[in-house]
């Protein structure tokens, strides 16, 4: 009896998965007309790469957009801000901002889809955000 | 002269209680282990800020070469082939629960295009709730 008991309690070691059900949770918003978006009121964040960001248009860094919008939190803490990655960026890179953001306590965080991007080039006359 | 008799104790370890143990610890892993709906191996990205999910969360597994796995949280996972799929399980189960939470579980390396594919789909079904799924990196020391 022993023996089968220690063999059930290492079966169940072995298959125990202390499953990660932890993570970033984010609410979505009722699909809308995408007309309706402001992004000139927003803060963009813009993905390049692994390390390659930039915040308003200007290059920055991850600790730099940090401060930055830290900045804007102060003056306005429900400022949006809108997350846009380049297509072949590591998935990684996205959660990693997102994270910061997540710590900075930003409570409207946008990640635009396609549509939406090609909406605001064409608001800005072809110039991506 | 008498000669001390020195009383030699054996060193036995009681084992008595070595059954219960055993049985404490196997009910302890049996009520502790979940076994994952979804089968898909996925290295996942780490962040420090970490929430809780829901545990019937529904799972949408996207491994390195772009393989996708949905469950609803309940029943095993199944693979599928095309967002097309994926929209129908998104919208049967938002039928059901129209505050059913996704669970984005991704690997860290894949394309950000094959995570946005399956948030617009996410986002074109009326899904509300998603978290994407990490592991827990330690804050830098400040």
């Amino acid at each position: 009896m022993a023996d089968i008991a220690f063999l059930l309690i290492i079966f169940f070691m072995l298959t125990s998965v202390f499953s990660s059900n932890f993570g970033l949770q984010y609410g979505l918003p009722k699909n809308e007309d995408p007309a309706n978006i402001q992004p000139l009121e927003a803060t963009h964040i813009h993905i390049l790469g692994p390390g390659q960001y930039t915040v308003d248009r200007r290059s920055a860094t991850l600790p730099q957009i940090a401060g930055y919008i830290d900045e804007k939190l102060k003056q306005n803490p429900r400022k949006p801000v809108i997350v846009q990655t380049e297509p072949e960026v590591p998935y990684w890179v996205t959660v990693e901002v997102l994270d910061m953001l997540k710590q900075l306590r930003v409570e409207n965080i946008s990640i635009p889809t396609s549509k939406e991007v090609e909406m605001w080039r064409a608001f800005t006359g072809g110039v991506a955000p | 002269m008498r000669r001390l008799k020195v009383q030699r104790v054996a060193a036995v370890i009681p084992t008595a209680s070595m059954a219960d143990i055993a049985f404490l610890m196997i009910i302890f892993f049996m009520l502790t282990t979940s076994f994952s709906p979804v089968k898909l191996s996925v290295d996942m990205a780490e962040s420090v800020s970490w929430e809780e999910v829901e545990k019937t969360a529904a799972i949408i597994a996207i491994d390195p070469r772009g393989n996708i796995e949905v469950s609803n949280g309940i029943a095993p996972g199944a693979v599928i082939n095309t967002m097309d799929e994926l929209e129908i399980f998104t919208r049967e189960v938002i039928a059901q629960d129209p505050t059913k939470q996704f669970i984005i579980k991704a690997d860290r390396n894949i394309p950000y295009q094959a995570f946005n594919a399956v948030y617009e789909r996410l986002r074109d079904s009326n899904c509300r709730r998603i978290a994407l799924l990490t592991i827990q990196k330690r804050a830098p020391a400040p």
